[in-house]
C-alpha cells in the first residue's frame, strides 16, 4: 500500500490557520524534489488565514511538468488533517472512495461553535463520516503527544510522523528526518525528531 | 541554499514570488521598492532579506505610487529596479505610471502586479492587464514557477529593449504557490548611479501627443522579440479539433484538464506568455490550423478579446468559433481551476466527465451540510482591534444617535463581521474611510445628525489617510478618526512603515509619530490603550460628544501576533471563577462567548460554564471588564 507506481500523488495537508500545515508541506515537498520529482504546492483557505480553514495541496509528479496548485475535485489520494472537522471538510470536497485519511482527533472550535451558532460533531459521528467517505482512516491524538512534549505547535510534526507510519508515501523515513535536520538545530531538532517518532509509533499502535 | 544560492543548475522549491525575486537577482537588480499587498508582498520581502549581502537598496515605501517613483528614479539613473504591488495598488500607482509610460525609462524597470482572482485577500478581483494595453506597455504572464523566475529576469531585457516599463502579471496561484525552480547564474556586476542631466522626462509643454506616438512605436518594436520567445509554445496535434489558448495559471488548468480527459489527440493547447502585444507570426502559424478556440485565463476576457481582434486583423477569410467568458463556457468572474476547464472542454467536445460518482457526491454533501461547522473569519485572541471595536460599540450605543463607522483596509476590516461586532459599515480603498467620513461630517445643512467615525490602521494612515484627514481638518468636518495603531502592517506580514523605527533592510530609521502629524494639523488628539476598556470607552464617548470639528483618537497596542512572534508569552494568566460564572443561565445568554466572541473563551458542554482555552488565550485581560458577573480574573505571570 504505497503510491510508488503513481505518476501523480495528491496529498492534502489541512488544519486551522496557525497549526503549521505550510511548514510540513514544504518539508515533504523539498524531500520529493531531492528525489528528482516535480512538486507543486498550493494553498487554499476559507474566509481568513487567521483561525480559518487552511489546506496545502502537495502534488508530487514523476513528469517534468507542474500540476495545477489546487487538487481537482475527487482527486485527493491522501488527506492529512491537523483538525478532525477540517479533514472531513477536505474529504467532502476533494476525496473519493480511494482516499486515505490520517487525522488528528483533537477539535478546535470555530467562532460559530463558540458562540453557539453551530454544533461541533461528536467524535463518533466524525469517525463514522470519515470512514464512510474514505478507503481507510487513521485517528491519532497528535495534540496530546505534542502537549506531552511541552508544545502544542509540535502537532504538525507528530502528524508527519503518523503519515510516514502509514507507509503511504514512497519516501524513506530518513529522507524526511534529513529535512527536519536542515530546518531545526540543537534542542529544537531533538524535540521535533521525538515528535516525529511519537507520531510514527502512534500509527503502529492504532492498527 | 536559499534565494542567494550561487549554484546554477540546482533545483529549489520556491514560492512564485520568491522565484520572481530570484529572477530579479539574476538580472542584477539594484533597487526594489513596494507597499505590501497580498499576493505580491513576498517579492520585495525576499529581496529585503538579501539586500545587504547583495548590495541592493530595498524599501517598503509609503504607498504604491511612491514605490514606483522610487524604482523609476533608479531606472532613470542607470540602475535596474523592480516594484511589486497587488491589483488595488496598481490603481494607486496608475497616475504616475500613465505618465512614466510616455516619458519612458532608462535601465530595466519591472512592474510586478499580483492579481487576486476571486478576491481571496482583496476587496475586488480587478484584472491589471487592461492597464498594460491601455498604456502600451509590454505584458508578460508566467504560467509556472520556473517561468516566474525566467520571465522576471527577461522582463528587464524587454524593458530596456524599448525603454519602457515591463509589466509582469502574476496571480495568487502562481505567486503564493510553490514548485521546482532551476536556478541560473547570479551576476557580479557593480552598479553606478548617475542621472544624465542632458536629458529630460516630461509630457508637459505640448509634448504629450509626440510622446504618445513614440510609445506606439516602442510597443511595435517589442513584437520581434516576442515572436521568438520561449514562453510561447504549442502542445498538441497538427490540426486540433479544439485549440485551447491559455496564459498564466490558466495554462496549468488547461493542460491538466486535457490530460485528465485524455484528449491529447484532439485538443491542442497554445500557451502564451507574452500577452501584450500579441506576436502575429507565431499566432498566425497556430491559428491557421484551428477552427474552434477556447480561451482559458484568469479574471477578464483580456486574451479572448485580443484574439478576436487579432483574427479580424490578421486572419481574413477564415471562420472561427470562440468559446470562453463571452460565450459562457467559462464564468466571467471568480477564480478558475482544473474542473472549470474540464467542464468547458467537455461541453464543447460533447463528451462526459464525472469527477465523483453520484452516491459519493451525495454522501459528501450530506456530511458537509449536517456535521461540518463553518469556520469563518475572526480576529485573533488578544487582538487590540477587538477591544477597540468593543469600546466603539458601547460608546456609540451610549451616545445614542445611530453613529456611522467608515472602515478601511487591514485586519480591522473585520469590523464588518461578527468578530468586530459589525460596527463597520463600509470598506472600499486605502484611505477611503476617512475620505467618506470627511464628506459625511459636512452634511449638517441636510439635517445629518449622526456621529461619524473613521477607523484606519497605522500603515494605512501613512499610505492614504493623511490627505483625507487634512481635508477634514481644513473643511472643519465633524468627524472622529480612530487610528488603530498596532505597530506594523499586520495583515500582510508585519512589514515596517514610516511610523516604525526600522526599514525593510533592518536599518534604523527615524519614526514618524502619528500624533505629531495630528498635532501639526492642530487637530485634538488623544491616545488610548484599548486593553484598558473602561478608559477607552470613556474616551470614545467624550470625543463623540465633543461635536464640532475633526478629532483623532489613537488606539495604540501592539498586534498580538507581533508579541507572540517575539515569544513574549501570555500577558496574564486568565482564570474563571466557576462559582460566579452563570454559564448558560447568564442573564445575557453567555455574554462573554456569544456577544464578546473571543476565541480564547469556550463553553464547557458538560458544566455549561465558560472556561479559558489556554492554547488560544493571550492573556490580554479585556474579557475581565466584559463579564457582568465579574467571574473572569487576571493573574500576573511570573
Amino acid at each position: 500500500m504505497s503510491f510508488e507506481q503513481s505518476t501523480i500523488i495528491n496529498l492534502i495537508i489541512t488544519g486551522v490557520g496557525g497549526q503549521g500545515n505550510i511548514l510540513i508541506s514544504r518539508l515533504i515537498g523539498q524531500a520529493f524534489i531531492e528525489e528528482g520529482r516535480t512538486v507543486t504546492i498550493g494553498e487554499t483557505y476559507g474566509a481568513t488565514q487567521r483561525g480559518g480553514s487552511v489546506a496545502s495541496h502537495v502534488r508530487i509528479s514523476k513528469e517534468n511538468m507542474p500540476y495545477s496548485p489546487v487538487t481537482p475535485r475527487g482527486k485527493a489520494d491522501i488527506i492529512v488533517g491537523l483538525e478532525p472537522t477540517e479533514s472531513l471538510r477536505m474529504l467532502t470536497s476533494y476525496g473519493s472512495p480511494d482516499t486515505y485519511v490520517v487525522t488528528n482527533t483533537r477539535p478546535i472550535h470555530s467562532l460559530e461553535v463558540a458562540i453557539g451558532e453551530a454544533d461541533y460533531p461528536s467524535p463518533e459521528v466524525l469517525r463514522d463520516c470519515t470512514n464512510r467517505l474514505s478507503r481507510k482512516a487513521w485517528y491519532i491524538n497528535a495534540s496530546e503527544h505534542a502537549l506531552n512534549l511541552g508544545n502544542a505547535l509540535l502537532t504538525n510534526i507528530v502528524m508527519i510522523g503518523a503519515l510516514f507510519g502509514t507507509g503511504l508515501l514512497p519516501l524513506e523515513r530518513s529522507q524526511i528526518e534529513e529535512q527536519l535536520k536542515k530546518s531545526f538545530k540543537g534542542e529544537k531538532l531533538s524535540v521535533n525528531l521525538r515528535a516525529f517518532e511519537l507520531g510514527y509509533g502512534a500509527v503502529e499502535a492504532s492498527t | 541554499m536559499g534565494i542567494e544560492s550561487d549554484e546554477p543548475g540546482s533545483v529549489q522549491l520556491l514560492m512564485g514570488n520568491e522565484a520572481i525575486a530570484r529572477g530579479a537577482l539574476e538580472a542584477g537588480v539594484g533597487v526594489a521598492s513596494a507597499y505590501p499587498g497580498t499576493p505580491s508582498s513576498e517579492v520585495i520581502a525576499t529581496l529585503a532579506k538579501v539586500a545587504n549581502s547583495r548590495g541592493l537598496y530595498v524599501e517598503w515605501s509609503v504607498n504604491e505610487k511612491v514605490a514606483l517613483e522610487v524604482a523609476a528614479a533608479a531606472s532613470l539613473s542607470g540602475v535596474r529596479a523592480i516594484t511589486g504591488m497587488k491589483q488595488n495598488g496598481l490603481d494607486v500607482a496608475l497616475d504616475f505610471l500613465a505618465n512614466l509610460a510616455l516619458t519612458g525609462v532608462n535601465q530595466g524597470l519591472v512592474l510586478m502586479v499580483g492579481d487576486d482572482p476571486g478576491g481571496l485577500s482583496s476587496t475586488n478581483e480587478q484584472d491589471s492587464r487592461h492597464v498594460a494595453r491601455a498604456l502600451d506597455l509590454p505584458l508578460l504572464e508566467p504560467a509556472t514557477f520556473q517561468e516566474a523566475k525566467d520571465m522576471a529576469k527577461w522582463a528587464f531585457e524587454v524593458s530596456e529593449a524599448i525603454g519602457n516599463v515591463c509589466m509582469l502579471r502574476s496571480v495568487t496561484r502562481i505567486s503564493h504557490a510553490r514548485g521546482n525552480v532551476v536556478l541560473g547564474e547570479l551576476p557580479s556586476t557593480k552598479k553606478q548611479a548617475h542621472f544624465d542631466t542632458s536629458r529630460s522626462y516630461a509630457g508637459i509643454g505640448g509634448m504629450a501627443d509626440k510622446l504618445h506616438r513614440a510609445v506606439h512605436e516602442k510597443i511595435a518594436r517589442i513584437i520581434s522579440l516576442y515572436e521568438s520567445s520561449p514562453f510561447n509554445f504549442y502542445l498538441g496535434p497538427q490540426e486540433p479539433e479544439l485549440l485551447v489558448a491559455a496564459c498564466g495559471s490558466g495554462w496549468l488548468y488547461a493542460m491538466e484538464a486535457v490530460r485528465t480527459l485524455a484528449q491529447q489527440k484532439s485538443v491542442g493547447v497554445l500557451k502564451l506568455g507574452t500577452t501584450w502585444p500579441l506576436p502575429p507570426v507565431f499566432l498566425g502559424a497556430h491559428l491557421k490550423n484551428a477552427k474552434k478556440i477556447l480561451v482559458v485565463e484568469e479574471v477578464d476576457s483580456f486574451l479572448e478579446s485580443n484574439l478576436k481582434e487579432f483574427v479580424v486583423d490578421h486572419m481574413a477569410g477564415r471562420d472561427y468559433i470562440f468559446f470562453g467568458k463571452a460565450s459562457g463556457h467559462i464564468k466571467p468572474y471568480g477564480e478558475l481551476n482544473v474542473d472549470v476547464a474540464i467542464q468547458a472542454i467537455t461541453t464543447i467536445m460533447g463528451t462526459e466527465y464525472e469527477s465523483r460518482d453520484k452516491s459519493y457526491e451525495e454522501k459528501s454533501r450530506d456530511a458537509a451540510d449536517k456535521y461540518i461547522p463553518p469556520r469563518g473569519s475572526q480576529l485573533c485572541p488578544g487582538c487590540p482591534h477587538r477591544a477597540t471595536y468593543w469600546a466603539i460599540k458601547n460608546a456609540l450605543r451610549l451616545q445614542g444617535d445611530d453613529g456611522v463607522v467608515a472602515g478601511d483596509i487591514g485586519c480591522y476590516s473585520m469590523g464588518l463581521q461578527p468578530s468586530g461586532f459589525e460596527q463597520v459599515k463600509m470598506v472600499h480603498a486605502m484611505g477611503s474611510g476617512m475620505g467618506i467620513a470627511s464628506g459625511l461630517g459636512k452634511l449638517e445643512r441636510f439635517n445629518f445628525r449622526q456621529p461619524v467615525l473613521a477607523v484606519c490602521g497605522d500603515s494605512t494612515f501613512f499610505h492614504a489617510v493623511i490627505p483625507a484627514l487634512i481635508n477634514a481638518v481644513h473643511s472643519e468636518s465633524d468627524v472622529v478618526l480612530v487610528v488603530l495603531d498596532n505597530s506594523g502592517t499586520a495583515m500582510t506580514g508585519f512589514q515596517p512603515h514610516p511610523g516604525t523605527d526600522k526599514d525593510a533592510m533592518g536599518v534604523s530609521r527615524p519614526e514618524i509619530g502619528i500624533e505629531k502629524i495630528c498635532e501639526a494639523l492642530g487637530v485634538p488628539t488623544m491616545v488610548v490603550d484599548p486593553y484598558d476598556v473602561p478608559a477607552t470607552q470613556k474616551a470614545f464617548l467624550k470625543v463623540l460628544n465633543d461635536k464640532g470639528k475633526t478629532r483623532v483618537v489613537i488606539s495604540r497596542r501592539e498586534c498580538a501576533l507581533i508579541r507572540a512572534n517575539r515569544q513574549a508569552g501570555p500577558i496574564a494568566k486568565m482564570r474563571i471563577e466557576t462559582a460566579r460564572c452563570l454559564g448558560n443561565d447568564c442573564g445575557c445568554d453567555r455574554y462573554c462567548t456569544r456577544v464578546f466572541k473571543c476565541p480564547g473563551l469556550i463553553v464547557d458542554k458538560e458544566s455549561g460554564k465558560v472556561r479559558i482555552d489556554e492554547a488560544m488565550c493571550s492573556g490580554c485581560g479585556v474579557c475581565v471588564s466584559v463579564c457582568p458577573q465579574s467571574a473572569i480574573a487576571a493573574e500576573a505571570v511570573q
